[in-house]
């Protein structure tokens, strides 16, 4: 994984409450046994027509959209199913941060272990960061991850709250994985004391 | 540590009431390190075809192994056809990711059911019906519907393919504690009403992001009284709410049904299971940080008219007009919901018709949800514009629903009875909506495109799907009953 580092950008508004992981990458998409190729894929069924080609005036489709690092979406962004496809696909389209006034559970935990940022701020604050992207859209925001800040396009900022392990996961460019099997000795004590419960492989 | 000691010390060890979730969660801590989540311990670990290629990828990359196969299982449920399994897979793309699946699971270790397995299901089926499933566990899934096992008092989750990964290489998780949240069902239900209408009805109340944050714990005489196939119901839609995870106590009805099952404990092992499992009900006085309180006796069924399952009313009532809410983002979404659902609103969805009727999930494809749709549909017919697929959650159900003659009931009535799978919930395999077409479904999800693209779903119980597929319109199941 790459270093989290500050950076400015343009946003790409979706102003939507509860866009699910459906339609962040529909469920055909998921037959594949690899990450690639999801970016292509990304709000498919919203992005491209029945034919397959890409809706001209949908945002992602437009210069405009490729070139946004952040994406703006309404409320309980990233409900439903627990693929971990959705972030893949946002991240492969370009996407480093979206801003919402919540994250569904799986979701921003998912995002997180994907070097992508879930940004919560308050509703009020969301409100005016969408009349300020509907006034002028190349509009941009600073994302400080470090000093857990985001630079609104009035220069004012609002700080956003993010659990401090994976903050420091992402700054340092490293995943959980490694830290949790450093914990081999806790864990092999506790499986000794641990009571048995099942055994999948004593099956007749 | 200095405190603790000192209390006990005085013989005065402070009693803190404690929630199921909270004991379950304490007793599974290997380490809490400063400036890290605590490390969760894992107990039984299932995988399917979808969420699990990238994890074994990752595994091989970093030449680790799967540190307890002991305490993983596998089954092919998602990409997999419900037709007749002796055919080959159509769909090359999904058969290299079921032939991956089966691959990894031999290459590490792990048991599985198979496509041509007698055993095999739905994975939130097969847990429970195995006896892999039981109280105090933890439980984690590549799958959000996880929470399906919480209905024995385990901690159940889905997780994304890293923490897949994360499980398969260590058996652990690294994870925050969630708020509690008490869903209190009491009163006894009406005619035509069931598990299903229960828990639509806390989401239609809460909305589909009220729960994020927390986990349900299910209580009251209504939960009670319930069957654990129909507290299955009910925990499986707790992601639907919001919350990773739904919790019901165990009691003598949980342990009736664990008892004597394939991995269940036996012997001795079984009383002392049960000894332990009946310290996990809350205790008196626990403190949630949540509540909400529903009357059962006032519920009416249920269905969803919109895109998320939130968006659910009692079978009676119009659908919500958007001039009337207030929110200009809460009135976008729920305006274009309304148009992918092409409906007006200010009239119930009474009558509306349909094309398909799916019966199957692992919501509701359970032998009591067949029968319960086989008392309906036994003795009529389908309305011949309706396709009607009835796919039983595992081969086991479908083995003993032939037994019962639930079988003769549907296809004599005009449905199709299935192999076992996910099949249309999720759409992956084949079973699909066209665009444009209605379904009245007894899955999880009607978010957009989820049974097909363009397809739009109505979701509701087996007694509602059941009596729709007769009229060919959505019905009240309770016009058809005795």
């Amino acid at each position: 994984m790459e270093k989290f580092t500050t950076f400015t950008s343009r946003l790409a508004p979706l102003a939507i409450d509860n866009i699910d992981t459906d339609q962040i990458i529909p469920a055909r998409f998921l037959k594949t046994i690899s990450k690639a190729g999801l970016g292509d894929q990304l709000f498919y069924d919203w992005r491209y027509d029945a034919a397959g080609n890409p809706k001209p005036d949908f945002l992602l489709n437009r210069p405009e959209g490729r070139q946004a690092q952040v994406l703006l979406a309404g409320d309980n962004f990233g409900c439903g199913s627990s693929r971990e496809h959705a972030p893949w696909a946002l991240t492969q389209y370009g996407f480093r941060a979206v801003i919402s006034t919540s994250f569904a559970d799986i979701f921003r935990g998912n995002a997180l272990k994907n070097s992508l940022l879930p940004i919560v701020i308050p509703a009020e604050e969301h409100k005016k960061l969408l009349a300020a992207v509907a006034a002028n859209p190349a509009a941009t925001v600073t994302v400080d991850l470090a000093q857990q800040k985001l630079t609104l396009p009035d220069g004012t900022s609002v700080t956003f709250p993010v659990d401090s392990f994976a903050k420091e996961c992402m700054l340092q460019g490293v995943d959980e994985l490694g830290y949790i099997l450093k914990q081999d000795v806790a864990i092999s004590a506790f499986e000794k004391k641990r009571p048995l419960t099942i055994n999948t492989l004593s099956a007749a | 540590m200095r405190g603790v000691k000192r209390t006990r010390r005085f013989g005065v060890v402070r009693t803190m009431a404690k929630t199921i979730i909270q004991k379950v969660w304490d007793r599974h801590i290997v380490a809490e390190n400063p400036g890290a989540p605590a490390l969760l311990y894992i107990d039984l670990h299932l995988v399917h075809e979808v969420t699990s290629p990238q994890a074994f990828s990752g595994l091989r990359e970093r030449g680790l192994k799967v540190r307890r196969p002991d305490l993983t299982f596998g089954t092919t449920d998602h990409s997999i056809p419900t037709h007749d399994r002796s055919l080959p897979i159509v769909d090359k793309v999904a058969e290299t990711q079921i032939t991956q699946f089966e691959k990894n699971c031999r290459d590490f270790g792990i048991p599985y059911y198979g496509p041509h397995s007698a055993k095999q299901g739905i994975v939130h089926i097969i847990g429970p019906e195995q006896g892999l499933t039981q109280p105090g566990m933890t439980v984690v899934c590549g799958d959000s519907h996880t929470a399906t096992h919480g209905a024995f008092g385990a901690l159940a989750f889905g997780i994304g393919t890293s923490q897949v990964e994360h499980v398969l290489a260590s058996q652990c998780l690294l994870q925050t504690p969630s708020k509690s949240y008490e869903v209190r069902v009491d009163g006894k239900l009406k005619d035509g009403v069931g598990a299903k209408d229960i828990i639509l009805n806390l989401i239609s109340r809460i909305g589909i992001g009220g729960g994020t944050g927390c986990v349900f714990e299910y209580t009251g005489s209504a939960i009670r009284a319930l069957s654990m196939e129909e507290r299955m119901t009910i925990c499986n839609m707790s992601i639907e709410g919001g919350a990773r995870a739904g919790m019901i106590a165990p009691d003598d009805t949980t342990y009736q049904y664990l008892s004597g099952r394939q991995y269940a404990p036996k012997g001795a092992e079984w009383d002392r299971a049960v000894a332990e499992w009946r310290t996990l009900p809350s205790d008196e006085g626990a403190k949630y940080d949540k509540r909400i309180d529903i009357d059962a006796s006032a519920l009416e069924p249920m269905i969803t008219f919109g895109t998320n399952p939130g968006m659910g009313i009692p079978i009676t009532a119009a659908v919500p007009d958007p001039d009337s809410v207030k929110d200009p983002v809460e009135r976008d979404t729920l305006g274009k919901a309304l148009r992918y659902m092409d409906l007006p609103s200010g009239k119930p969805l009474l009558g509306h018709p349909i094309n398909v009727v799916f019966i199957g999930s692992c919501t509701n494809s359970r032998i009591s949800d067949l029968r319960a749709a086989a008392e309906i549909l036994k003795g009529r017919r389908v309305n011949p514009k309706v396709r009607v697929m009835v796919v039983p959650g595992s081969q086991q159900i479908k083995q003993q629903a032939q037994a019962e003659g639930l079988d003769r009931i549907f296809k004599e009535a005009g449905a199709d009875w299935r192999e076992a799978g996910c099949s249309m919930c999720i759409a992956m395999n084949g079973d699909q909506l066209q665009p444009g077409e209605y379904s009245v479904s007894t899955s999880n999800r009607n978010f957009e495109g989820r049974q097909g693209k363009g397809g739009r779903t109505f979701l509701a119980s087996p007694l509602t799907a059941a009596a729709s597929a007769i009229t060919g319109v959505v019905t009240d199941v309770r016009t058809l009953l005795g």
